[in-house]
């Protein structure tokens, strides 16, 4: 594949596994509208059972940190060990929580 | 052989035709992601034709199963329509082809659902899930490559040109069908083709397509007459298990 090829614009493919579940990404494919882009995921990406629901969306929608930003972004979360729930004791037999 | 095989094998073949025609298409298509449709179309059509096949068989009650059906007759004893057996010339072809088929499956399993034979009945229910989809494809397909560029809506319509003579054969009505209905077996065909004229007419209309001026139709495979293509794929997809008769996976 290369940047001469016209096989449409890219597109990110979200599969959900089961109802209730969160979409997770799976992979990318190009199409050159919705109708299409959609079709195309359900060809590709759920031929073995793999979901119940898809989503497609076009990858250029799809907003990502750069990478010079990503220590700004993700390492000041590194020392906060605080914010996990973790610092209190659970009473003895409690349930649901 | 009892009416009732000869009718089912009327659908497996067309079935297991066109899937051969498709998988000849796997690594050819345009692109990744259409090669993998047309597969996915393929193995639908190989799936339907296998139980098709495998019913037969249970019908004919000689001892063959659904394998020496599939692989193990002549020419003359295929029964599919010949728009099946035409060849992959273009894209448009591979296209027009389908749609053209999909929307005959799609009235005519539409049809069979009703059956008074209830494995047929629901054969056809279970492979209407797909027929939707196919038809749901090539009908984008249809309309996207009709307009398209100039070059891409005069492929399509030479391939209109080349394959409505074959559609004529889809409703010939014969003593078997007649007989079929009777029983409550069998479609009543007249219908289905009043739906499928209407639908391929809304879609021509949409795609920009024009249905060719000449009446002539070819007639022959619901009787095991054939176009000379049948004979190349029945030799390449009997080649295996005539040669090796004893070839398992």
């Amino acid at each position: 594949m290369n940047s001469k090829d016209n096989q449409g614009p890219l597109w990110e493919v979200f599969i959900q596994s089961k109802p209730g579940l969160p979409y997770k990404h799976a992979g990318s494919l190009h199409a050159y509208d919705k109708a299409m882009a959609i079709d195309n995921a359900r060809d590709v990406y759920t031929r073995r059972k793999e979901g119940v629901g898809l989503w497609v969306v076009p990858s250029d929608q799809i907003v990502s940190v750069q990478p010079k930003d990503a220590e700004a972004f993700f390492d000041p979360a590194d020392d906060k060990v605080y914010r996990h729930p973790t610092f209190y004791t659970m009473p003895e037999g409690a349930q649901h929580i | 052989m009892k009416p009732i095989v000869k009718y089912i094998l009327r659908w497996a073949d067309d079935a297991l035709i066109m899937s051969h025609r498709l998988t000849e298409y796997c690594s050819h298509a345009p692109f990744l992601e259409e090669d993998l449709a047309i597969s996915n179309v393929a193995l639908d059509y190989l799936g339907q034709a296998e139980s098709l096949l495998n019913y037969a068989a249970q019908c004919d009650a000689s001892g063959k199963s659904g394998d020496d059906l599939a692989y193990r007759r002549q020419e003359h004893e295929y029964y599919n329509c010949q728009l099946v057996e035409q060849p992959n010339t273009d894209f448009a072809h591979i296209m027009v082809r389908q749609f053209l088929y999909d929307c005959y499956n799609e009235e005519t399993y539409t049809a069979l659902k009703h059956s008074s034979d209830q494995t047929l009945a629901a054969l056809a229910a279970k492979s209407l899930k797909e027929i939707n989809y196919h038809l749901k494809r090539s009908t984008e397909w249809m309309i996207r490559i009709g307009h398209g560029t100039e070059e891409s809506h005069t492929r399509m319509q030479s391939a209109v040109d080349t394959l409505w003579k074959y559609t004529g054969e889809l409703f010939e009505v014969d003593d078997l069908d007649r007989e079929m209905e009777a029983e409550k077996i069998g479609i009543h065909l007249p219908e289905a083709q009043k739906r499928w004229e209407r639908a391929v007419r809304t879609i021509f209309e949409k795609a920009n397509l024009q249905i060719p001026q000449s009446g002539y139709m070819v007639t022959g495979g619901r009787r095991g007459k054939h176009s000379e293509n049948m004979g190349y794929i029945l030799a390449q997809m009997q080649y295996l298990p005539r040669v090796y008769p004893d070839a398992v996976w």
